[in-house]
């Protein structure tokens, strides 16, 4: 038998438009707890998802204990007994925990019914042998997160699985709900199952895991026991890259302040947020993926509430309650999720690119349909959107193209302050870089930009400031001469004491 | 190579407006059927002037329909709109019988109006699900409608000549509810086409988020679209009144599913976001064809709800085949874009 539970050898998976994983390895021995590391769009998710058969690689092998599998689905995986708790716990709230820990492998009586007295009191064994005190005929729904972790831990013992897979499992809990999941972990390899265990906290990795594996843009950078590695070496082998000729940010002088947020807070998902932006400035926002930077954002634009704190835009306090509101006082989001929130994808081009400014074509009879097209086609042009011609449906466009489509729209408006979020996810290169031409002009004729990213290279070229947010504050703002990746990184995973002593 | 271009136009064209061409294609063949069937005296001019009059109900309400389910509603209660709007006229007819016919229109409508208020209230502004708002403002009318008449009908006895001509009367030959069809055909092409709010309706059905996102007042559009539908049902419920030349408290019961399984023939998206005031025109025509015509071929009473809810069905298999198909081809184009980068 092989050394390795699970192997997984020049593994390969592409998505229209990007390469998700560039012919990566991997390998899991019995009994481990090996940490997986890397920045949002690693290439972490995909691959949980290809080895649970959700994806289905192109390319590469994978090998449980030794012997080659091709997994179709999830219920493939299963059997082979790998089974994976996800961030955002999969469970069934109106359920039972019963019913939850049981779903799929139901047990039954001698007469073919689901025999619920041996599922309860299997489910009671389960838990209490995990250690904790949860009754079975709870409702999921009435549980907090870390609970229904420990459910979704049941669950994957339940089902006899080798393989554990966690996806950020720590990311939703307090301190001592932390050390609860740790024991629990510890006590899953003390009983020879393997564990991945995917996670942006340092902690976690040297708190449980044996060795550690970083992917960084979708390769496989490499792996290390837990006593030969360092902070510096996993900082540099997560953002490390070589930054391409791609970013063309011009020099701007600054104008007065258009946008000023002081004191934001929103219970559970931001507190006490204060930045500013001038005109023909950049300002990145940054940090993990839940540190709240969108939340604050979309509170600024009136999608979502918040409870204290104030907005001034040009100097004037105000409080939005609906994006038109702010659209009419000049300020415009572009939304992370091009697909569901930035696009309607079964319109045509020109369409979409209207949509916000409809009165800009007020005619008697309605909509001036020729005066719509011509700035269509002259946004498309300005853009470079690779189309056939104005007329085609958005959907026919790959993801790059579709981003300036939602870029043209807010651009059609009459607006002064942009807040992007995430303008460029998912798109590939060629496309990124006009994205980052467009943005720089935009500074140049004016615009005060907010722009939030995950992605540290492109953060740190295009920005003239750079603040980083922390599970729901801003910790800190950052000259774009003071800041480099790993500064970023270590205030973004608030370990910057610890991390920066030895870079110092 | 324009000759290439021509057949690439004629193909968009076709694969844009499938359901419509699907439709035409359909209502001929019933229409060659029934003319076979009856030795060749079915298309005549007084028998297709019948069938537009039988159908203009229909259609009207249909399009009303067909803007709420658009926006990515529903409205159970236009059945019951009709039946209240046709019975406050009604009523105001027996007991003023000088009023002008056009104040009548106005009353019929304005009733409709508030209905179609209260039911966009309910739904945009508390966010109740469509389904389950309306089906409770269609029960509530329909005990509203009982409460006003007291149980009574208004029967023609009750009613001036001149009231009932609108149902009998022509213009240039054509039926006069045929004219109000038209009317409110040419209002919601012009409407859902060319307006502002038209294509405000489309991106809320779309996507709610986006709208929102894209500055659109989510809830005066989805509001205003019950508005609109109910209006246009008060309308349709003074007809109701002038063809059966009666108003009682069931009329118009269960009008509501007729004019959603037209809309839905018309190739409208259930889920809202998509569909065109000519599928719509269409669909309610073959319905109005498949209830009028079925009698006259000799086909059983016991098959003739069948045999419509089987064109229906089909009906809809085929449309969900056919945007699967078209779904997966924007796809493949995509790809092909991507390459082609």
């Amino acid at each position: 038998m092989s050394e390795y539970v699970l192997e997984l050898r020049d593994i390969t998976k592409r998505f229209p438009g990007v390469v998700a994983l560039n012919h990566v390895q991997f390998r899991l021995k019995k009994g481990e707890i090996h940490a997986l590391m890397g920045e949002n769009g690693a290439g972490k998710s995909t691959l949980i998802k290809v080895i649970t058969g959700v994806h289905k690689p192109d390319e590469g092998q994978m090998l449980v204990n030794g012997e080659e599998v091709f997994f179709q689905n999830t219920n493939d995986s299963a059997a082979k007994s790998i089974a994976a708790i996800y961030q955002h716990s999969t469970t069934y709230v109106h359920l039972s925990v019963t019913e939850n820990i049981f779903i799929g492998h139901e047990l039954k009586n001698r007469f073919g019914l689901l025999d619920w007295q041996e599922m309860h009191r299997r489910a009671k064994e389960l838990l209490v042998s995990l250690g904790s005190g949860i009754d079975p005929h709870t409702l999921m729904g009435n549980l907090s997160v870390a609970e229904q972790q420990v459910v979704e831990i049941s669950k994957a013992v339940s089902a006899n699985a080798e393989i554990v897979i966690m996806d950020e499992p720590t990311a939703a809990l307090s301190k001592r709900e932390c050390e609860e999941l740790y024991r629990i972990t510890e006590q899953l390899r003390s009983e020879g199952k393997s564990i991945l265990f995917i996670s942006h906290r340092l902690e976690d990795m040297y708190r449980l895991a044996n060795s550690v594996t970083v992917f960084r843009d979708a390769s496989y950078i490499g792996t290390w026991s837990i006593e030969e590695v360092t902070n510096e070496i996993l900082v540099q082998a997560m953002v490390g890259r070589e930054i391409k000729d791609l970013y063309p940010k011009a020099k701007v002088t600054l104008g007065e302040t258009a946008l000023e947020v002081k004191g934001l807070s929103r219970t559970g998902y931001f507190r006490n947020v204060s930045f500013s932006v001038r005109k023909g400035e950049i300002l990145g926002l940054t940090g993990l993926v839940g540190a709240g930077r969108s939340e604050v954002c979309q509170a600024v634009c009136g999608l979502t509430p918040y409870d204290s704190g104030e907005v001034l835009l040009h100097g004037q306090s105000v409080r939005f309650t609906h994006p038109a509101q702010a659209m009419k006082k000049k300020l415009g989001y572009l939304p992370e999720d091009r697909q569901l929130q930035g696009l309607l994808l079964p319109w045509e081009i020109y369409q979409n690119e209207t949509l916000s400014s409809l009165e800009k074509y007020k005619s008697p009879a309605g909509i001036n349909k020729k005066k719509e097209c011509e700035d269509g086609e002259q946004l498309s042009a300005r853009l470079s959107v690779k189309d056939k011609n104005i007329f085609e449906k958005v959907s026919a466009l790959s993801g790059g193209n579709q981003q300036k489509v939602v870029l043209a729209k807010l651009l059609n408006m009459d607006l002064d302050v942009l807040i992007l979020d995430e303008p460029t996810k998912g798109v590939d290169v060629g496309a990124k870089s006009q994205i980052y031409a467009i943005m720089s002009e935009l500074a140049v004729s004016g615009y005060a930009i907010v722009l939030i990213s995950s992605e540290m290279p492109e953060i740190l070229a295009m920005s003239d400031r750079i603040a980083v947010m922390h599970e729901g504050t801003l910790v800190k703002i950052l000259d774009r001469q003071e800041a480099t990746q790993e500064k970023m990184l270590a205030y973004a995973m608030n370990s910057a004491d610890d991390m920066l002593k030895g870079g110092d | 190579m324009t000759e290439n271009m021509d057949k690439q136009k004629i193909r968009h064209f076709l694969s844009d407006h499938s359901q419509e061409a699907a439709l035409v294609l359909i209502i001929l063949a019933v229409g060659t059927l029934v003319q076979l069937r009856t030795g060749g005296s079915f298309l005549t001019a007084s028998n297709l002037n019948e069938l537009m009059r039988e159908a203009s109900m229909l259609i009207m309400v249909s399009i009303g329909m067909m803007i709420v389910i658009v926006s990515g509603g529903i409205d159970l209660s236009v059945g019951s709109v009709m039946g209240l709007s046709g019975m406050i006229a009604a009523l105001v007819l027996r007991d003023h019988r000088q009023i002008p016919i056009a104040a009548l229109f106005l009353i019929a409508m304005g009733v409709g109006l508030i209905c179609g208020t209260i039911t966009g209230f309910v739904v945009a502004k508390l966010r109740i699900f469509p389904l389950i708002g309306t089906l409770g403002t269609c029960d509530i009318l329909r005990g509203v409608i009982y409460l006003f008449s007291k149980g009574e009908w208004v029967s023609q006895t009750d009613m001036t000549e001149n009231f009932l001509a609108i149902s009998t009367g022509t213009f240039l030959g054509i039926n006069y509810m045929v004219w109000f069809a038209v009317i409110v055909v040419v209002f919601g092409f012009v409407f859902m086409g060319h307006t502002r709010f038209g294509r405000h309706i489309y991106a809320v059905g779309n996507s709610e988020a986006n709208a929102r996102i894209s500055g659109i007042n989510t809830e005066r559009t989805k509001w205003a679209a019950y508005m609109l539908s109910g209006m246009i049902a008060g309308l349709a419920g003074l007809l109701w009144v002038c063809k059966y030349a009666c108003a009682q408290g069931t009329s118009a019961t269960g009008f509501e599913l007729n004019v959603i399984a037209s809309v839905v023939l018309g190739g409208v998206s259930i889920t809202g976001g998509s569909g065109t005031v000519t599928g719509v025109v269409l669909g309610s025509l073959l319905f109005g064809m498949l209830s009028n015509i079925l009698p006259l071929i000799q086909v059983s009473s016991f098959w003739q709800r069948a045999i419509r809810g089987a064109v229906i069905l089909i009906s809809v298999i085929i449309n969900a085949l056919v945007s699967r198909r078209a779904a997966r081809k924007a796809l493949e184009r995509r790809e092909q874009n991507e390459t082609n980068e």
